[in-house]
């Protein structure tokens, strides 16, 4: 019931939201809301037997790393399969809402995020007192609301409803400035999203009729699925998972289904593109590891492998091309989640250890996709634009923003002592591990590219002097826009020197949960 | 039973392809308009026990997909003052063509495609793949913004077809919601073609291209 609740969260704030007059304090139902959203996942995440001690769990993440890599095949996380998979065959709520281990991870990431997001866009909003912004905050909450939904329901068809409100609810949030070019952003990001996820509702139609091909009772329950998963038809759940992958992957940026995310990421509001990157297509991902593990479970998992690593090592490729020389900060960083979304995938095929290593990727990469997002909303709204030339000596303008953007490009590039590093660590282990050493080379060589174009950008916007057009305006860091910037940088930071016991616990779980066939 | 199923999947066809040959906008969005309504005839038919829910269903796609949707397009059309679809970077005659083929093809695969006992008969999977083919040959050759909105709901369409032979296993809900989000979706649509008219003075997709890199 805990589940239920959360899922209403949304929906009421989103209503009191609009029935709230004054433009001034409207925005604060977004962190109360964020606040409440964020206790419910606490107790769900805690109360859930998620914690549940797993033998060896490290107390020093960075050094025992090779330990728990040791240790992952031993770890028994038997319930996990079991939590997930509801008896009962009713009408109850059991048979729409469940949480499966994978969707706690992302669950966890997208309310800790939205929260330190909340906050920014009070003072974001504040900002821009000009714009109504009751569409803009209702919008916000419908969109978490809908995130939580696919996150917790544990049908297909719902999943595909809630993915496309999400789509249907963030598009007035990219919209928000009016001008011609978030219009063209918001018009590309609703046709091209719209089109790929329809893919994704004929690719689910499809798993189920693998079913009744074979004389079984079809079920778009993901637990009737992997029951199923071994008897259905082979042919059309291949086809079923191309279209799931090809329609989630649209939505998570995957190339070459990209091409909407660097538009929808550079034209919409610093906290809008920070949960787009962090979040989002965060979620989308774990529509595209819902449909690996029952094509996995199948028996069918090499197919699915394939096709994840071939889209995944193209999605780093196309990043890489797309990042050298690139003069727009929010565009660099679009990029730059395209290329993540590529190392996602990647473990996801590989499976193994870099399955471990993808699932902390999902928090490492999305908490500091936000520092980015929201330090280089602050450069953008002190410079009053988010290209080169203009910005300058970002750390001088900005101590804080500016060093924080600094640091968090280290961090995403993979560099110690913060998450990302240890996550792309292990995706890597796990490669070499499986025997892949050409997927390995061609791993190691695009991230060295991608260092090297996203640093010479970066370098030149934080260092050098600032311009004089730069320091016209009086925006300073603030506590509501540097609280949330340090916040998520802090936890980037945490998650590479220890990374707590019970979140070890969920990635655990979720990468036992994907592996073992039930 | 099975005959009136056919012959209104076979009418559907011929929108397809009537879709693909013409230029006149508000006929194409009267032949959506047609096609919705008979989509919205066929769970009834191919369900056992016609119960409330059937029919609830009918009611609901072809009050949306028949009326509701079409009137927000044929608005979207007015404001912007356009009537004809130009230029088509596939021409019309080619387009019909494309999709006589793939509708052959499909037609064609039908035996291998339904599985040997199925109750619907043949042609629900064709039908689907032709609508799909349809919906993408709309969605990718024209460069109106509401020609390409009407590619978008032909695939719907196809979508909606494939599922009836899973109308035992999809839940009303999910059905209520996939049509709830399909309205949604093109009422946001029209605000926002409302917007780039404003904007543009055009309805031409190929103008919004200020975004690269």
């Amino acid at each position: 019931m805990d589940v239920l609740a959360l899922i209403m969260v949304c929906p009421v704030a989103a209503a009191l939201a609009a029935l709230i007059p004054s433009n001034r304090w409207r925005p604060w139902i977004l962190p109360a809301a964020a606040v409440v959203h964020l206790t419910l996942v606490a107790v769900i995440l805690l109360g859930g037997g998620v914690t549940a001690k797993v033998p060896g769990a490290p107390t020093t993440g960075s050094i025992s790393v090779a330990t728990t890599m040791a240790a992952l095949p031993h770890t028994g996380a038997s319930s996990a399969a079991k939590a997930a998979t509801h008896d009962s065959r009713g009408l109850g709520l059991s048979d729409w809402l469940g949480l499966d281990p994978p969707g706690r991870v992302v669950l966890l990431l997208a309310s800790v995020l939205f929260v330190a997001c909340s906050f920014y866009t009070v003072g974001y909003l504040r900002d821009h007192m000009d714009h109504l912004n009751r569409l803009f905050c209702v919008c916000f909450l419908a969109f978490l609301g809908a995130m939580t939904l696919v996150i917790c329901t544990n049908n297909l068809g719902l999943m595909w409803v809630a993915m496309e409100a999400t789509t249907l609810s963030s598009a007035p949030l990219i919209y928000f400035k009016h001008t011609k070019n978030s219009i063209e952003a918001t018009w590309k990001y609703l046709l091209l999203c719209s089109v790929g996820i329809a893919l994704a509702l004929l690719g689910s139609f499809f798993v189920a009729y693998a079913a009744i091909v074979h004389g079984l009772t079809p079920s778009l329950r993901i637990a009737d699925l992997l029951r199923q998963a071994p008897a259905m038809d082979k042919r059309w759940l291949e086809a079923g998972f191309v279209l799931l992958l090809v329609g989630y992957g649209t939505k998570m940026g995957l190339a070459p289904m990209h091409s909407w995310l660097p538009d929808a990421h550079g034209e919409s509001p610093s906290p809008v593109s920070a949960m787009f990157s962090g979040a989002l297509i965060s979620t989308a991902f774990l529509m595209v590891v819902r449909s690996q593990h029952i094509l996995h479970v199948a028996g069918d998992g090499a197919y699915a492998s394939r096709l994840l690593i071939l889209l995944g090592l193209l999605s780093m490729a196309f990043a890489a091309v797309f990042m050298v020389g690139q003069k727009d900060l929010k565009r660099m960083l679009a990029y730059s989640s395209v290329e993540h979304m590529g190392i996602l995938a990647l473990g996801l095929g590989i499976g193994g250890i870099a399955l471990l290593g993808a699932m902390l990727h999902v928090l490492t990469n999305g908490f500091t996709k936000g520092s980015l997002f929201l330090s280089v909303g602050n450069i953008d709204r002190a410079y009053g634009s988010k290209t080169i030339p203009e910005v300058r000596g970002a750390v001088r303008r900005l101590p804080l923003s500016g060093m924080v953007f600094l640091l968090g490009f280290l961090a995403i590039t993979g560099s110690p002592p913060f998450g990302p590093f240890i996550s792309e660590l292990i995706i890597l282990y796990g490669t070499f591990m499986a025997g892949h050493f050409l997927i390995a080379a061609a791993f190691l060589a695009l991230l060295l590219i991608i260092f090297i174009g996203m640093g010479r950008t970066v370098l030149t916007a934080t260092q050098g002097s600032v311009p004089v057009a730069g320091r016209r305006s009086h925006f300073r860091d603030g506590i509501l826009s540097g609280v949330p910037v340090l916040a998520c940088f802090l936890i980037v930071l945490l998650l590479g020197l220890y990374i707590p016991p019970p979140v070890w616990g969920l990635l655990h779980h979720a990468a036992h949960y994907l592996e073992v066939k039930p | 039973m099975i005959m009136i199923l056919n012959a209104i999947l076979v009418l559907v066809i011929l929108i397809n392809l009537f879709a693909l040959g013409t230029s006149r906008m508000k006929a194409l969005i009267h032949a959506a308009a047609l096609q919705g309504v008979l989509l919205g005839l066929l769970p009834p038919l191919v369900v056992k026990d016609v119960g409330t829910l059937p029919l609830l269903m009918a009611v609901m796609t072809i009050l949306l997909k028949g009326i509701v949707i079409p009137n927000m397009l044929l608005k979207a059309l007015r404001d912007a003052q356009v009537k004809r679809e130009v230029e088509p970077l596939i021409g019309f005659m080619p387009s019909i063509l494309l999709g006589a083929v793939a509708t052959a093809i499909a037609l064609a695969l039908a035996g291998h495609l339904a599985p040997p006992h199925s109750p619907l008969g043949l042609l629900v999977i064709p039908t689907s793949i032709s609508m799909l083919c349809t919906g993408f040959l709309l969605l990718t050759t024209r460069v109106k913004a509401v020609t390409q909105v009407i590619g978008f709901l032909l695939l719907e369409n196809g979508i909606f077809v494939f599922g009836l032979l899973l109308l035992s296993a999809i839940p009303y809900l999910v059905e209520l919601g996939v049509l709830l989000d399909l309205f949604v979706g093109i009422f946001v649509i029209s605000i926002i073609i409302h917007h780039i008219n404003r904007a543009f003075a055009s309805q031409d997709t190929r103008r919004l291209s200020s975004l690269k890199g």
